[in-house]
């Protein structure tokens, strides 16, 4: 096996409680790369796009890519691949911190979870060896509480991936939290972590990460570096305000989805912008292993009402339980925040259905009684009660934790979820940024702004900026960054490097690490068959393209307010020209002489 | 005059660059286990501290080698550890107070930080925040003096 790449697998039976270690399959490290390419490479050969993904049939994949570990950028990322409980596709849920990179440290690229355990358990993993042991004493406690005793049960430097009582509960937005603050985050990956009894892995390894080519690594690096710094995004807005930063920035676009997407401009944006966050909460910004640029927002919150600490919330998080529940009471948000991290949920589908169901409320579809509370758009205080009942699957938390799409279909209502293949969208309105429009209708898991980030170019110009009101070329536009996007998930590194660094770097270090030499076209070659394969399990689970659109609000109710007023999403007029630029047929299927170019056939 | 790894803990972001960078050097691999400056990571206090051998000038590991395999240049102001003379006895490891310096496994003898033999130690060069520096004068202490300075300073009434 070429080095960057550990070269081994664990698979963990958790129905006969077993732990294996094989050799990684090299011919398919070598076509889907590693990370999200590799692990969905072995979900579609292990597992049935058909079967319930909550059944002991569904399999669990945790995995890094042959870039993890090592420095350059930001390159310590791993994902989460499984089929999602939430939408019936392909999930895979990335996640920084420290826990990926010790997992190779540990000697191992990816650990496949297969079964159901009879009774909690979590996995241990000490420098290539792994062993199950009972977690009845941790079930039912946070992520903080969990991760703080195991690291007193089994290695004070351990680093530790876990699901908090929401993942235990049922919730369908449930995440995979590590180092306390890192969520893996989207699609559920946390309930089926949940359903097969497994609460934690806990990893030590005092191994290393091995590279082909030493002096070429390096002088990668060294480019990547300069490039990172120089650049506004990375080198500095990032660090300074995080993501936040672009409350404002979407705010004056006309494009922050307010009150369940009702409007498109928020009136108490600047209360809950990065700015605002930078002079109230934030005590430091800090990075994830091996990153340069430093986004993680870490917080504390003293509020008359509400206290805590923790990272975060980040620009989806503001969003999604501030403006999309007409919230602006900064300090109910982070409360809010900090409880989807402590009980492990997804904070985008929990703002968003929370903001779903304070419109079912305004339409007097959820009545004060049913909820045990007013749901007025606006309530800080609903907002965070509702939070923890959702998390302890308590009252009507119970159906929150549903997400929006089965909450609104509850009440006869599901075009009144904002998402689409029932996974929420996040803080860009498709009205005011189309080619967003075009990514949240096509991702291959749901309405996602991280598998093609158009706000890129749409918004902030880089690499150069597009009108964000049209829809011409932005077909074109969103193939490769889709493409681009599947090889960084694949590689290892997070998706942020990609404002100051392209193809070309990666291409460099790839093969200095793996001993390739890829070019440019093949590694987006790569991404191009790895996003095939995500769609051919897709369209086998029976999720077919007439699932590639968006809320009916969203195409046709035209903006009310703000600098794009009167807009819809236009997706009519970029979808046909997206299947075309990704070689499928007119009705959005992959044809036969696409999947055999990219060897998928 | 001797150069020293000056560490600002205030500009540190928890990335352990620094380590991988080390390790990477003076290992052949990305080892956070093998580097020979630390990078500690409190997550709930959100500081983020880095220690490395500050090549005392009396060393604790010097004086306690029985082979005399550990010296302090005087020029360049390095502690080294001489890999023909040490046994691998590790009582170095014992006296030093700070956990400075360690015995390796696969070489069977003490390591420390030796400022990268006299180029641009590679933990400064990779640094992403100048939270680490190389340099004579102690910058980072100049800036300290300077604050508190200009906090007495602001504190003065016109008289």
């Amino acid at each position: 096996m070429s080095k960057g790449y550990q070269g081994r697998v664990l698979r963990v039976d958790l129905s006969a409680g077993t732990c294996k270690t094989e050799a990684i399959n090299a011919e398919w490290a070598k076509s889907y790369l590693g990370g999200r390419g590799l692990a969905s490479k072995y979900l579609v050969e292990e597992v049935s796009p058909e079967v319930d993904a909550m059944s002991p049939e569904n399999k669990l994949i945790m995995a890094t890519g042959p870039l993890t570990g090592t420095y350059g950028a930001a390159n310590g990322r791993y994902m989460v691949v499984t089929k999602s409980p939430l939408t019936g596709t392909i999930a895979s849920s990335n996640s920084g911190g420290y826990f990926p990179s010790e997992l190779k440290y540990a000697g191992f690229d990816m650990i496949i979870f297969e079964g159901k355990a009879t009774k909690p358990v979590y996995l241990q993993i000490r420098d290539g060896e792994a062993e199950l042991v009972g977690a009845l004493h941790l079930w039912g406690k946070t992520t903080n509480d969990t991760e703080d005793a195991i690291r007193n049960e089994f290695h004070g430097d351990a680093k530790v991936a876990c699901i908090g009582p929401a993942g235990e509960n049922g919730v369908f937005f449930a995440n995979i939290i590590n180092d306390k603050h890192r969520a893996a985050g989207r699609s559920g990956v946390g309930m089926v972590m949940g359903s097969k009894n497994l609460k934690a892995v806990a990893v030590r390894g005092t191994g290393g990460v091995r590279v082909a080519d030493p002096k070429a690594y390096r002088d990668a690096a060294l480019e990547s570096y300069g490039l990172l710094k120089e650049n506004p995004v990375t080198g500095e807005g990032l660090g300074a305000l995080g993501t936040a930063v672009l409350v404002n920035v979407i705010n004056q676009s006309g494009a922050l989805p307010t009150r369940n997407a009702q409007s498109g401009t928020f009136d108490g944006a600047e209360k809950i912008s990065g700015e605002t966050l930078a002079a109230t909460y934030l005590k430091r910004n800090k990075s994830c292993m091996g990153c340069i640029i430093g986004c993680g927002r870490v917080t504390k919150l003293s509020d008359a009402k509400y206290s805590g600490d923790g990272e975060g919330p980040e620009y989806e998080s503001l969003w999604a339980l501030g403006a999309a529940c007409g919230i602006s009471d900064l300090a109910a948000i982070t409360k809010a925040n900090y409880i989807c991290n402590e009980y492990g949920m997804d904070t985008i589908t929990a703002g968003s259905t929370v903001g779903c169901a304070m419109e079912l409320f305004q339409k007097g579809l959820i009545s004060e009684k049913e909820a045990g509370m007013s749901l007025e758009f606006g309530n800080g205080e609903a907002l965070v009660k509702l939070m923890e009942m959702t998390g302890k699957g308590e009252g009507f938390g119970k159906k929150i934790g549903l997400g929006s799409y089965r909450l609104a279909e509850s009440y006869g209502r599901p075009e009144l979820s904002m998402s689409s293949k029932k996974l929420e969208f996040p803080a860009y309105d498709p009205r005011g940024v189309q080619g967003m429009g075009l990514e949240y209708a096509t991702s291959n898991r749901g309405a996602c702004h991280v598998r093609g980030y158009l706000i890129s170019p749409e918004i902030l110009g880089i690499p150069e900026k597009l009108d964000p009101h049209v829809t011409e070329g932005k077909a074109t536009w969103l193939k490769i960054f889709q493409d681009f996007t599947a090889v960084v998930d694949s590689a290892g590194v997070c998706l942020f490097t990609t404002f100051g660094i392209g193809v070309p770097q990666f291409a460099k270090f790839c093969n200095a690490a793996n001993g390739t030499s890829m070019n440019d076209e093949d590694l987006l070659a790569a991404g191009d068959r790895i996003y095939n394969l995500e769609r051919m399990f897709n369209l086998k689970a029976g999720i077919d393209p007439s699932q590639d659109t968006l809320p009916k609000r969203i195409l046709e109710e035209p903006l009310p307010d703000g600098p794009v007023k009167g807009d819809v999403c236009r997706l009519s007029e970029m979808l046909p020209d997206y299947y075309k630029e990704r070689g499928w047929s007119a009705k959005g299927i992959p044809t036969e002489a696409k999947l055999q170019s990219l060897g998928l056939a | 005059m001797q150069k020293l790894i000056r560490i600002e803990p205030a500009k540190c972001v928890g990335c352990k660059t620094c380590e991988l960078a080390c390790s990477f050097k003076n290992t052949g691999e990305f080892a956070p286990s093998r580097t020979r400056i630390y990078n500690e990571v409190f997550l709930e206090e959100a500081k983020f501290i880095t220690v490395t051998c500050m090549q005392c000038d009396e060393p604790w590991c010097e004086k306690a080698c029985p082979k005399t395999a550990i010296t302090k240049n005087m020029a360049s102001g390095v502690v080294t550890v001489d890999d023909v003379k040490c046994v691998g006895c590790r009582t170095c490891v014992s006296a030093c107070p700070f956990g400075m310096i360690k015995y390796v496994d696969s070489t069977g003898k003490a390591d420390k930080c030796n400022l990268c033999g006299g180029d641009t130690p590679e933990c400064v060069a990779f640094c992403p925040t100048q939270c680490l520096t190389l340099g004579e004068e102690d910058k980072p202490l100049r800036q300290k003096v300077l604050r508190f300075v200009n906090t007495m300073k602001n504190g003065q009434m016109e008289v």
